[in-house]
């Protein structure tokens, strides 16, 4: 088996600018979008995701400009997401020159939308994002689907949501861990193995990077077809190589 | 007006990023997005691009009037078709039971979901997504500087079963082999996405450029 597990750097921006931070408070500059996507680039990140967190009227004709001059550039598939409400949104952000975009909340309120994109423009350009917790004291463990970066619960059981967005069209799943984003602490392993082996699309792991060794676990234990990871490599502390280095040493296909 | 490269468009999805690559690869030549037959028929180099369902690609191919330069661009001038740019080429495919162009012999057909899983108890999963290794099966112009087993970025449930092969350029496995690039005369098409594939991608969009094609092709 040839296919290469992805790495995919996760590029937060507001204002136009890069930003990261705990559980979407306490904003951190992290820089400029395209220097960032360029360097990911260079030191061979598989792909990009751009997750718009304000997505206020004025940040998204900036969001656009942004992703336009990143993919003059960087010729890997990019992924935006944030404030995408409607079709119209997904064709504006693919003749930009994203190739893939993520959905969120605007697919639980109405799921038709997964259909209509995915008809529209092809399963292989749409992701729904989940953002999922543990229902407390649930045995044997469940997850909750939540909304507004894990403040608003919506009742929804997350596996559940998985395989309507499968059957609705979606053709792959960013699955966030919304007990480990921001905590440094790993993949919730549990979660994304429930999803890869119960949905037939590829799963990316989000949310609790800390280590390389995070990112190993993901797809040796959580059986991730790719990883998301955002702080440790924002700062300098890892680089991309340097992460699939050690996922190759661990064992794992990677793209050196 | 005459243009050096024409990138075919029937109103299928995104061809911003294949038209992107090309100028950064060709920043001398005109490239041009159009779904003005004319404009194909004058144009140096076609490229073939192709997203989402095959049934939807043919469907507004043939009532974008593009059909007949298409079908003639791909005899007679180097043309590149990419992913379902490749599919539509050949005879017909299981999605949507949609007949192709027919150019060449073949069959596009799901990725079967017995197959999909493993011995480890891990599944492969469908579509085909990320960045795996391309086999060359023939010397050609267009693999020039590309090392053998380069990573391309794929994205696709279906592939080709060719009906000769001949015409076959390039293998992948997922999990067993198949077909992910073909070649005859001065077509060359591939399953995967050059102009996602980084460096691997635009060396290729690069030959392309420059490739002339002799009688056989090489």
């Amino acid at each position: 088996m040839a296919l290469a597990k992805r790495i995919i750097p996760c590029l937060d921006v507001t204002a136009g600018r890069v930003v990261k931070g705990v559980n979407f408070v306490d904003l951190k500059d992290a820089g400029d979008p395209v220097e960032i996507a360029r360097r990911y680039d260079e030191q061979g990140a598989d792909e990009l995701t751009f997750l718009d967190i304000t997505a206020s009227s004025d940040d998204r004709g900036l969001l656009l400009h942004i992703i336009e001059s990143v993919a003059s550039q960087v010729f890997i598939p990019l992924t935006v997401g944030g404030g995408v409400r409607e079709v119209d949104d997904v064709r504006r952000l693919l003749n930009a020159g994203a190739d893939k975009v993520s959905i969120n909340t605007a697919a639980l309120r109405n799921p038709q939308l997964i259909a209509d994109a995915s008809a529209r423009y092809g399963a292989q350009c749409i992701v729904v994002a989940i953002d999922a917790k543990r229902v407390v004291g649930s045995d044997p463990v469940r997850w909750q689907v939540y909304t507004h970066g894990g403040r608003q619960v919506t009742g929804m059981d997350a596996l559940e949501w998985g395989r309507q967005a499968q059957a609705l069209g979606a053709g792959e799943i960013l699955l966030t861990s919304m007990d480990k984003d921001g905590t440094r602490s790993g993949f919730d392993l549990e979660l994304t193995r429930a999803f890869s082996t119960r949905l037939d699309i590829p799963i990316i792991a989000s949310g609790g990077v800390g280590s390389l060794d995070d990112l190993a676990d993901g797809v040796l234990l959580g059986q991730a077809d790719a990883v998301l990871a955002a702080s440790i490599f924002h700062y300098g502390e890892y680089t991309v190589r340097q992460a699939k280095q050690w996922m190759a040493a661990r064992g794992l296909e990677v793209r050196l | 007006m005459t243009v050096d490269i024409a990138v075919i468009d029937y109103g299928m999805g995104n061809l911003r990023s294949v038209s992107k690559a090309i100028e950064y690869v060709a920043p001398e030549c005109r490239v041009v997005v159009t779904n003005d037959p004319a404009v194909v028929e004058q144009a140096e180099r076609v490229v073939f691009p192709g997203q989402g369902a095959m049934p939807d690609c043919m469907r507004e191919l043939k009532a974008s009037g593009l059909h007949a330069a298409v079908l003639s661009a791909a005899q007679t001038k180097p043309f590149l078709g990419i992913c379902i740019g490749l599919q539509m080429l050949f005879e017909c495919s299981e999605e949507g039971d949609t007949p192709g162009l027919g150019l060449l012999p073949g069959q596009v057909q799901r990725f079967p979901a017995s197959l999909m899983q493993q011995a480890d108890g891990t599944r492969l999963k469908v579509p085909h997504m990320g960045w795996n290794e391309v086999w060359q099966a023939v010397k050609h112009p267009l693999w020039d500087q590309i090392a053998d087993g380069s990573r391309f970025y794929f994205v696709h449930s279906y592939f080709l079963v060719p009906g000769d092969q001949q015409i076959v350029a390039g293998w992948s496995d997922y999990p067993f082999r198949f077909a992910c690039a073909v070649a005859r005369g001065s077509l060359f098409a591939v399953q995967f996405h050059p102009e996602k594939s980084q460096a691997a991608g635009l060396q290729l969009l690069s030959n392309f450029v420059k490739w002339k094609p002799g009688l056989s092709g090489l």
